[in-house]
């Protein structure tokens, strides 16, 4: 068997991405929440959001660090793998890139180290400033890359000249069709998938009567935001679909496992694909709801993939399970959050045991449901790079060989596969120990220069004393 | 518009360049020396000195990263490929050394892992670059806009040895950054380090020097050439006389001396680099001009980078201002 090394260029990407991808999904929506509450405790001073604060800070750390150095070998993979992709779209996609790393990593790298390690070295709005930069740089981080993903698929605003892309209009570019959407969905989705985590943090924390006081305080933030986050996601997710038919109608056929043009279209509950056969097995339909769904019609009509030739087809496969996982998290997500708010109003909600082992259980649902939007997206994209016009095929690395490749990818596999189960039992370690009393009488030469022996032991938490 | 702007973006490209050896250099110096430091408060000591500046110091790799891919693309896409292995275990090193940061706290058991992890992570990495930075010199197998080439052309003689000779390099940058932060034994230790490390590294560069030339043609026109001889005559002798001031400040217990000559010798090697190759960027075959990006990218990445840069500089220095002073393992180290 010979090793093909753009399927292997492929499966690597798509290794680094899939990991990189949970610490964006969780930092995001955490930098919010800790800027949120050392804003609350500067405000207020009470020590709760002190506590809350200096808990979420410490898990913080750690996966951001991952994020940042599973981050820095992203760019490379352009130049490592897909350096005909890099040759032909650089001068449209790259300022897109560095401006991220210009405002975002910059900003985050240089506001962390106060925020994490300068409470008493700095004014105290001077750490809630470092705070909400730290923040502010995830966002613009968002924002930037998405808005590169977005142009590669729906690009617009270049020209071709010589084979290559080049710009004509950079606000085209930067926001492309599929951009507002794209960006939304998905910050909101790292909002969802770290407030699923409080929310599980939290009831975890109760359910053994640790930090009684800041759990309830958790749970309660999580679920008054769950409330409104998760209703906005169902539209947000529906209208980045209608985007998705307008501009990408091939992926929408993989997505509904539809090889058939079908007016009205049914929707296609479950099945199994066979993309040689070009047919769905043991289908599971219901009428009109296809049509529905995508052209908010009964009787619009649904595009098939027979409609592309064979070579321009998406497999449809990974788009079509990952959709479903998908949307049934939403569903399972809607759910939590509805019966949550009803155990509130009533009052019952700290002494609802079941409520709160479902809590934990539907903590983690939220990475799960970003690792498949990101399949359906991704793969449901292929066979292009940049759709339509650049094809995957002819954007990998002409000087690699298979071989080069399944080296690589095997060392990406194993480094990974140590440092996200050694981080992942870290940050669990911090959940059990706890939020943590400030230690006020933690001597002042131990942090003298800002650097206590352990980054984030109790005592560089203390409230600001000097 | 008609305004040329790739001298501009050499001349940023260059210091972000510059900037990140400087100071990941002095960072991944300090985390190779680690390896070599006795006892537990002097490691932590070691460790604490780097801990809130090393990640926004590893941000500049991007930047200069991601400044070649957008104003110099067609340079990225010959280069990075060629050096796939060598950038995969800078990659994987720095993973490794940036999450020691963060787990070595986490079992004692595990500590002497993570402690080799930071150690040895930060040596690959060194090595890495410095077999990048040989490859670079050594030169590329184009055909049209790709490399053609093997995914081994680096390993060879000279881009190894550059490896060798970089990790001296970052030794003495860290070694000089120690003595600045740290006093007392630990002091007078990075004292004797940074010594050994200046004579490996003037070692390196009078290699580097008789080497290129003789192995390129071109380089040796380009400086023994008349009249270029007596133009560039002063980049060695002022080279010669840095480092003997860095011995001078070494051994009369300078303090921030060692580390402001060390930067001053890594400056004068990037010069000569850059007199050698000028005005290659994918060495010897497109010139700067030729692998440049189109001006309308260039232009609109300039405009906010001439905004952010300095900000960025700002900021980056009120947090060294944070966190400036020596450093102390606990409370009880003395």
């Amino acid at each position: 068997m010979t090793l093909d090394p753009v399927l292997l260029s492929r499966l690597q990407w798509g290794w680094v991405i899939s990991w990189h991808i949970l610490l964006p999904a969780f930092t995001v929506g955490l930098a919010s929440y800790i800027a949120v509450l050392e804003g609350l405790y500067l405000v207020t001073g009470e020590e709760i959001w002190f506590r809350i604060s200096g808990f979420w800070t410490r898990i913080f750390a750690v996966s951001f660090g991952m994020g940042v150095v599973s981050g820095i070998i992203m760019p490379f993979q352009f130049g490592t793998n897909w350096s005909r992709f890099t040759d032909t779209a650089a001068d449209v996609i790259s300022p897109l890139l560095a401006y991220e790393g210009l405002m975002a990593f910059f900003l985050e790298a240089s506001f962390l180290g106060v925020l994490l390690f300068g409470r008493r070295l700095v004014p105290p709005w001077a750490h809630f400033f470092a705070a909400a930069m730290v923040a502010f740089g995830t966002l613009l981080s968002s924002f930037w890359i998405l808005a590169t993903n977005s142009w590669m698929q729906t690009p617009q605003g270049y020209k071709i000249v010589d084979g290559r892309f080049e710009p004509v209009d950079w606000m085209a570019i930067v926001f492309s069709p599929s951009f507002p959407y794209r960006f939304l969905h998905n910050v909101n989705a790292f909002y969802i998938t770290t407030a699923f985590v409080v929310l599980g943090v939290g009831a975890w924390l109760l359910r053994r009567g640790r930090a009684m006081e800041d759990a309830r305080m958790m749970m309660r933030m999580a679920l008054d935001l769950l409330i409104l986050l998760v209703p906005l996601q169902i539209f947000l997710g529906d209208q980045h679909g209608l985007n998705t038919l307008e501009y990408q109608p091939a992926k929408v056929a993989a997505i509904e496992g539809r090889y058939d043009t079908a007016q009205p279209a049914p929707l296609t509950l479950f099945g199994i694909p066979d993309d040689a056969a070009a047919t769905m097995h043991a289908a599971i339909e219901i009428p009109y709801l296809g049509s529905l769904v995508l052209t908010h019609s009964l009787n619009g009509a649904i595009k098939g993939l027979k409609e592309w030739p064979a070579d321009q087809r998406p497999p449809v496969g990974p788009p079509f399970f990952a959709f479903r996982v998908m949307v049934g998290i939403g569903v399972i997500m809607l759910l939590v959050v509805i019966v949550g708010q009803v155990l509130q109003l009533r009052g019952r909600l700290w002494d609802s045991i079941w409520f709160l082992r479902l809590c934990q259980l539907t903590g983690p649902l939220g990475f799960v449901a970003v690792i498949a939007g990101w399949i359906t997206t991704e793969v449901g994209r292929q066979p292009w790079t940049v759709y339509g016009v650049l094809r995957t095929a002819d954007s990998v690395s002409p000087s690699l060989t298979g071989a080069n490749v399944a080296w690589s990818l095997a060392f990406y596999i194993v480094v990974y596969l140590i440092m996200f189960p050694t981080g992942i039992a870290f940050m669990a370690g911090l959940v059990r120990r706890g939020p943590q009393q400030p230690d006020l009488e933690a001597p002042v030469s131990q942090i003298e220069s800002g650097r206590p022996h352990e980054p984030f032991d109790s005592a560089a938490r203390a409230a600001p004393q000097l | 518009m008609g305004l040329d702007l790739v001298p501009l973006w050499t001349i940023l490209l260059g210091l972000a360049v510059f900037y990140y050896v400087v100071f990941d250099g002095f960072d991944l110096g300090v985390g190779m020396l680690y390896g070599l430091v006795r006892g537990d408060a002097a490691r932590a000591t070691v460790m604490n000195s780097i801990a809130p500046v090393w990640d926004g110091n590893e941000t500049w790799l991007i930047f200069g990263g991601l400044g070649l891919l957008a104003a110099f693309p067609l340079a990225f896409a010959i280069i990075i490929p060629a050096v796939y292995f060598p950038i995969l275990m800078m990659l994987l090193a720095l993973v490794f050394r940036g999450v020691a940061f963060e787990f070595r706290f986490k079992h004692p058991a595990l500590r002497t892992f993570w402690d080799t992890a930071f150690c040895g992570g930060s040596l690959v990495a060194t090595f890495a670059q410095g077999v990048v930075l040989g490859t670079f010199i050594q030169g590329f197998n184009v055909d049209g806009r790709h490399f053609v080439g093997t995914s081994f052309d680096w390993l060879a003689l000279f881009p190894l040895a550059i490896g060798l000779a970089l990790m001296f390099g970052y030794g003495l940058l860290g070694a000089c950054w120690l003595v600045l932060k740290t006093e007392g034994e630990l002091q007078d230790w990075a004292r004797r380090a940074a010594a050994i490390c200046l004579v490996a590294v003037l070692a390196a560069i009078a290699a580097v020097s008789i080497w290129t030339p003789l192995a390129h043609p071109e380089i040796a026109r380009r400086w023994f050439s008349w009249p270029n001889i007596a133009f560039l005559s002063p980049v060695p002798i002022v080279t010669a006389l840095i480092a003997l001031g860095e011995w001078e400040a070494l051994r009369r217990r300078h303090e921030l001396t060692p580390f402001l000559g060390a930067i001053a010798l890594f400056l004068m090697s990037f010069i000569g680099i850059a007199i050698s190759l000028w005005p290659m960027i994918v060495p010897y075959r497109y010139t700067l001009w030729e692998a440049a990006s189109a001006e309308s990218t260039q232009a609109f990445l300039l405009i906010g980078t001439l905004f952010l840069l300095p900000v960025i500089l700002m900021y980056t220095a009120w947090s060294y201002w944070v966190f400036r002073g020596k450093v102390h393992a606990t409370a009880g180290y003395h």
